[in-house]
């Protein structure tokens, strides 16, 4: 059982997510960031799945399907706008600023 | 037919009697507004439809005096003993608040009923030929209908707040009715001033209705005379009567707050009688004598109410004697009477002040009539001839007894019945009321200086019509060669009611003939079931004998000499017309100027309030306060925090993240730790 550690692990990989949405501005490398939290919050599920039953894995596939639909739509909406800027430098993309 | 909720209380008195007409007595007031419908419909459908304006305004009328006919015999065969309740539905039930839109039949209501209803139809018909040219003649008759029931509401309400509802609205009536020509500004303004001195009354009014409720913890007008005796003390009653007197002085144009009558005369003439003369001006009359009880429990506002009408009757009658305008000096000297009878009721004279009501309304109603008739005559003339003079003034009248032999002979009677000549209705009524005036002086002293003051104020009543008959009708006349062709009688349906009107002066004070005169007072032993309760507590014995002789003789001595006095010193100088005559001088001035009390009022009353409104409310409160601190504050402050709100949106989305990371760690923290 390596519940502590995995735990731990996936700590680890969401703050380097976090980390990484907050300071980085390419909007690639943001979406990847993304990804990667998602996936420390998948490893959670299947670690901690192992002490409280299948829910943990059932969710697993919903959270990667969400994904893979979110990076399709993420992928389309930054060529969208980079065709539109041509940039992806999101300190640059602040139409809505007040 | 009757309503479903009809059910007159008391009627077990009058057994057998089956109550017809009583029980029909909110067909007085239904009529009228069957009227007012009809009536205020086609002044905005049909205005030109005058045959069916002058055929409802007046019969609706005259159906409710036939009505108001049936209840008095009805009356007169079974008298009741207490007022006849007619309760039509529930009004308000709060609490212990219980009022019911109730109605109340007694002898007393049933006068006021028969004068409302009977003048009221022969003003109605006059004002068929007064008005019939007048583009707003069905508005006219709309308004006159309104009027005339709110004013039955009043005299019929059986509780004080059913009253209310009547006095307030014979004041709207009489507002729009002043104002009926409201494109010219002064009757505008006229009508404003009118309904904000009556606002002044109807403040103490209402003051009197909280009080009564907090003391007696009723309203109604049979349960307050009631238990008024046992549960109020003097002072209370004192107060009540003197805020309700404040109401009164309102509506009834007392001192001080008169002044609206005299300005009231920019109404149409028919107004002037009905409204300004006859009806509304004596309801405060009229709630003296309903609410007597309080009064009589009072002694020290009836020495107020008498000293109000005594200085009021002598202080009008001095300005009546220096007016030029013909509706001017007879308002004056409505305002003179209404003093009468206030003088009447406040020394406890009940039945005196409601004889002179109702001989005032007829001698009055004709008064104003008449000269109707007279400025209708001359404003034909005037305008007939491209004329632009004053059809109003009696400068520029003179010797119209040539042209208008009817109305100088109608008029003449009525100046006899107001100047108090007998055997005129005027004489017994007003003789009344002074002798208790002078009967009240036995027990306090100062009622024989308002008995003077009475007198003295006859005398000058005497004076003043014998110089308006003498300025119109006497004299060689002031009217140019070309006018006079044009000058003629009035339509019949104008000197008709005249005639009538004439014929009530004559006779008027057989209502109330005393005993001297051969009568049995009938108007006293009529009201006597309503009096009652209140002469009970403060009785009145008037003066018999030698004494009542000497009054008699001292009434008809200051009636013949002044009316002798009025005519010679009138007709003794030359009259020039209105356009050439100098200004008048000295004191003169002082009464034509109405000694200034519009001027006092305007600089006390008038201008601090315009003042305050203009440099405190506006500039200060309304501006700076409202405007400036709280609206434009708001404005500020809403700025601000938007702009702050606005600094957030920095557009930045790894900003968002790292506050919706905070945000998120600070749920968590707040649901799991």
């Amino acid at each position: 059982m390596l519940l502590g550690p995995a735990l731990g692990l996936s700590a680890v990989l969401f703050s380097l997510g976090v980390a990484g949405v907050v300071l980085r501005r390419n909007a690639i490398v943001l979406f990847m960031c993304v990804e990667l939290m998602l996936n420390a919050v998948n490893l959670a599920f299947v670690a901690l799945a192992q002490v409280y039953g299948v829910g943990g894995y059932l969710i697993v596939f919903f959270v990667m399907t969400v994904a893979a639909a979110e990076a399709a739509v993420g992928l389309a909406i930054i060529l969208a706008v980079f065709r539109h800027h041509q940039s992806i430098d999101l300190q640059n993309i602040n139409l809505l600023h007040g | 037919m009757t309503l479903p909720l009809l059910a007159v209380q008391g009627a077990d008195e009058v057994s057998g009697s089956g109550l017809g007409a009583v029980r029909l007595a909110w067909l007085t007031i239904a009529l009228p507004l069957l009227g007012v419908l009809v009536n205020g419909a086609l002044a905005f459908v049909r205005p030109r439809a005058r045959a069916l304006v002058s055929l409802v305004g007046p019969g609706v009328l005259l159906g409710a005096f036939a009505v108001s006919v049936a209840i008095f015999f009805e009356l007169r065969a079974h008298p009741p003993e207490a007022p006849l309740i007619v309760t039509l539905w529930p009004w308000l039930h709060v609490g212990d608040l219980r009022i019911d839109l109730a109605l109340q039949v007694d002898q007393l209501a049933t006068v006021m009923l028969l004068v409302v209803t009977g003048v009221g139809s022969l003003i109605h018909i006059y004002s068929v030929g007064y008005m019939g040219e007048d583009p707003g003649y069905a508005r006219y008759f709309a308004y006159l209908n309104l009027f005339v029931v709110f004013m039955l509401i009043l005299v019929l309400g059986a509780s004080l707040p059913v009253l209310f509802i009547g006095w307030e609205g014979v004041g709207l009536c009489s507002y729009l009715l002043i104002g009926f020509w409201f494109t010219d500004k002064t009757n505008a303004d006229a009508g404003k001033k009118a309904f904000l001195a009556n606002r002044v009354g109807d403040f103490g009014f209402l003051i009197a209705m909280f009080l009564l409720w907090q003391t007696v913890g009723a309203l109604d007008f049979a349960t307050i005379l009631a238990r008024a005796p046992t549960v109020l003390s003097t002072a209370a009653a004192t107060w009540i009567t003197l805020f309700l007197l404040l109401g009164c002085t309102g509506k009834s144009a007392q001192i001080p707050l008169y002044v609206w009558l005299p300005d009231a005369m920019a109404g149409p003439t028919p107004v002037s009688a009905l409204i300004h003369a006859a009806t509304m001006v004596t309801a405060g009359v009229y709630l003296v004598a309903r609410t007597g009880v309080l009064f009589a429990l009072a002694p020290g506002t009836g020495l107020v109410t008498a000293g109000i009408g005594a200085l009021t009757a002598l202080f009008a009658a001095t300005i009546g004697l220096r007016q030029y305008d013909i509706k001017k000096v007879l308002a004056y000297s409505t305002i003179s009477q209404l003093g009468y009878m206030f003088l009447g009721v406040g020394v406890g004279g009940y039945t005196a002040g409601i004889f002179h009501l109702v001989t005032h309304s007829f001698f009055k109603a004709l008064l104003f009539l008449g000269a109707g008739s007279v400025i209708h005559a001359l404003h034909h003339a005037y305008h007939a001839t491209h004329a632009h003079d004053d059809a109003q003034d009696m400068r520029n009248m003179g010797g119209l007894r040539r042209w208008l032999p009817v109305t100088c002979t109608l008029m003449w009677i009525a100046t006899l019945a107001i100047a108090g000549v007998p055997p005129f209705a005027g004489f017994f009524s007003k003789d009344e009321i002074l002798a208790a005036a002078f009967a009240r002086g036995a027990e306090q002293p100062i009622y024989y200086l308002f008995y003077g003051m009475g007198a003295l104020a006859a005398f000058l009543t005497a004076v003043y019509m014998a110089r308006l008959m003498a300025m119109t009708f006497h004299g060689t006349t002031r009217l140019g060669e070309a006018q006079q062709a044009h000058v003629h009688e009035a339509p019949a349906s104008m000197t008709g009611p005249l005639v009538l009107l004439a014929f009530l002066s004559l006779t008027g004070g057989a209502l109330n003939l005393p005993a001297f005169a051969g009568g049995h007072e009938g108007l006293e032993h009529w009201l006597e079931p309503v009096t009652r309760a209140a002469t009970a507590l403060r009785p009145l014995t008037l003066p018999t004998g030698a004494t009542e002789d000497t009054l008699l003789a001292a009434a008809v001595a200051i009636a013949v000499l002044g009316l002798w006095i009025g005519f010679r010193t009138t007709l003794g100088r030359p009259v020039l017309p209105a356009s050439i005559a100098p200004p008048d001088t000295g004191l003169a001035r002082l009464l034509n100027r109405k000694y200034y009390v519009d001027e006092i009022y305007d600089a006390l009353l008038v201008r601090p309030v315009v003042w305050l409104s203009d440099k405190v409310l506006w500039r200060v409160v309304d501006q700076g306060l409202v405007d400036g601190l709280l609206v434009g504050g708001g404005v500020v402050g809403t700025r601000w925090l938007g702009r702050l709100g606005s600094r957030l949106q920095s557009g930045q989305v790894g900003l968002y993240v790292l506050l919706f990371l905070v945000g998120a760690i600070w749920v968590l923290n707040a649901i799991l730790g």
